[in-house]
């Protein structure tokens, strides 16, 4: 692994507070938003962020369960990934 | 940002919808430090030596997965043949040695065990014919252990004594596995140029010459490329070539990036990426469905070997460039059973024994996961072997016959396995006998490769 920063993406149908509610999050856990990108892509809600975690006992999983569990409560599909799988995949 | 949002929702779509994921994390143990005389004693060897080298084999590939967001599937692990490291042990000995794998293999949670295995293609020791009198024994007591022999090579010829052998021991594991379909079949493998290197089951073992301890990756993508495919507008057949060869490439780097990191954190070396589309049972993750992408009506009509030709060498075209080693099995997969575009073709009449005995010639691996009726005799299943490990010979590639007689089946019946083992049509075989070129036994010699000397 050559750096800490990882990619969410929260896909699905636009409601009011998704922002809202993933921001706070992330401000939970110490996760700064490098890089934030988002857009209507096939009438879906796409938002994507570059992010980096600040804290010393950052725990990824422990993250990944909390948006996932805000997810299903907001109804969209949020993933925490670490960038590296998008750039070894796309990138030579 | 640095990644493009296109390429980030690319990635995620090929997880979330077409199937992605790493097939497998094997790590292979070399188990040669582990030889005793005593049987209790050489089973507590290499129960220890398994469970030191891989006790955190699970934990690591499923942070890994965590990490990445990209699912491993199996997490397994190889051993070094054990035939080639027992003693004058019995034939019990041998059926204790497979529970011992076993019970490793469930200690450390993983999914298959590979390696209760043979490498027999110019001749038989004592002790190799024991352990494959042990087969059905072991593969029945036993969940995880899978067991492959080793028949033919290109430089050595057939040695189809053991081919006779192997017809019966099918035979066998099937009659003892009759309450599940024959399920002990599923999981033994008849080779010829059996690959040392191989991450994927039931053929998986450690050769002689690899390292103490080692992680090789096999990916899984057959619903990537359908889809790259299916997205194409009026291709040319060169178009698709290329696209393959990109979604390959991709697919292989998610391989190669996995198996890094697990091999980092593990601190064991890292082998290669096994270039092969592993189809799941998954609507869409199939092969076949590639194949009719590309212009067939049905998978196994006529110009199917063409097309998947040109499937397996894109895939390895692609392949070879995103991984620093490449070794394995490497090409498209035809498993019948875990493939549900391969069951449609031969429920549907298209897709029949001899068409894919032919489609065989031109990819990886071989008759795989064949379920033909239980009242085959053993000497047809030795000859439908010795067909595939003549393929094999000929065409200096590795080749395989997994073929499951189901106990009480007909041609047109079902056989349910279950998971990645997936649904097996049961397919018809020549009603003429082979019988008496079985009985003759001997060996077929390695054919010619050059005139240069």
């Amino acid at each position: 692994m050559t750096s800490t920063r990882f990619i969410i993406t929260v896909i699905g149908i636009d409601k009011i507070g998704i922002v809202a509610k993933v921001t706070g999050i992330m401000a939970e856990y110490s996760v700064n938003i490098v890089d934030i990108s988002q857009t209507i892509m096939e009438d879906l809600f796409t938002m994507i962020m570059l992010a980096e975690a600040k804290g010393d006992n950052f725990d990824m999983n422990d993250f990944q369960n909390t948006m996932q569990d805000a997810g299903e409560k907001l109804g969209v599909d949020i993933r925490v990934q670490h960038e590296d799988v998008f750039r070894f995949m796309h990138r030579i | 940002m640095l990644i493009h949002p296109k390429e980030i929702m690319e990635t995620i779509q090929m997880v979330k919808t077409e199937n992605l994921d790493i097939r497998t994390v094997t790590m292979g143990i070399n188990l040669r430090d582990c030889i005793h005389p005593e049987i209790s004693q050489f089973n507590r060897n290499i129960h220890n030596k398994i469970v030191e080298c891989a006790h955190n084999l699970v934990s690591t590939a499923e942070d890994v997965e965590i990490l990445y967001g990209i699912p491993i599937r199996n997490k397994r692990v190889s051993v070094t043949p054990i035939a080639s490291i027992g003693g004058k042990f019995t034939k019990e000995d041998f059926i204790s040695i497979a529970q011992t794998l076993d019970d490793a293999a469930s200690e450390i949670g993983i999914d298959f065990l590979g390696g209760f295995s043979a490498l027999v293609h110019k001749g038989m020791t004592p002790v190799e014919k024991t352990l494959i009198s042990a087969i059905p024994e072991a593969l029945a007591n036993t969940e995880k252990v899978c067991s492959s022999v080793n028949v033919a090579t290109t430089k050595s010829g057939i040695n189809m004594d053991a081919v006779a052998l192997m017809g019966k021991t099918i035979k066998e594991t099937a009659q003892l596995t009759a309450e599940r379909d024959g399920i002990g079949c599923a999981k033994l493998v008849v080779f010829a140029n059996a690959p040392e290197d191989n991450p994927f089951m039931a053929g998986a073992f450690h050769g002689i010459g690899e390292p103490d301890c080692v992680i090789n990756v096999g990916v899984s993508g057959p619903g990537v490329v359908n889809a790259a495919i299916r997205e194409l507008k009026n291709p040319d057949l060169g178009e698709i070539a290329e696209t393959i060869k990109k979604t390959a490439f991709k697919i292989t780097r998610m391989g190669e990036m996995v198996g890094r990191e697990v091999s980092k954190r593990l601190g064991v070396e890292f082998g290669v990426i096994d270039l092969s589309l592993a189809p799941t049972p998954e609507v869409g993750d199939s092969v076949a469905s590639i194949l009719e992408a590309m212009g067939l009506e049905s998978c196994g009509t006529h110009g199917t070997t063409a097309a998947l030709a040109l499937l397996n060498d894109a895939v390895k075209k692609g392949g070879a460039m995103a991984s620093s080693y490449v070794g394995g099995l490497s090409g498209a997969f035809i498993p019948v059973s875990e493939d549900a575009g391969m069951i449609a073709a031969v429920e549907r009449g298209s897709l029949d024994l001899a068409k894919l005995e032919a489609m065989t010639s031109v990819c990886s691996v071989g008759l795989d996961m064949i379920a033909v009726p239980g009242n085959t005799t053993a000497s047809t299943i030795s000859a439908i072997i010795a067909d595939e490990m003549a393929i094999g010979m000929i065409n200096r590639k590795t080749t395989a016959v997994r073929i499951i007689p189901a106990p009480g089946k007909i041609v047109g019946e079902i056989v349910e396995f279950g998971g990645l083992l997936g649904t097996a049509p049961v397919m018809g075989t020549h009603s003429f006998s082979s019988e008496e070129l079985i009985k003759k036994g001997g060996r077929i010699p390695a054919p010619i490769q050059a005139l240069t000397n």
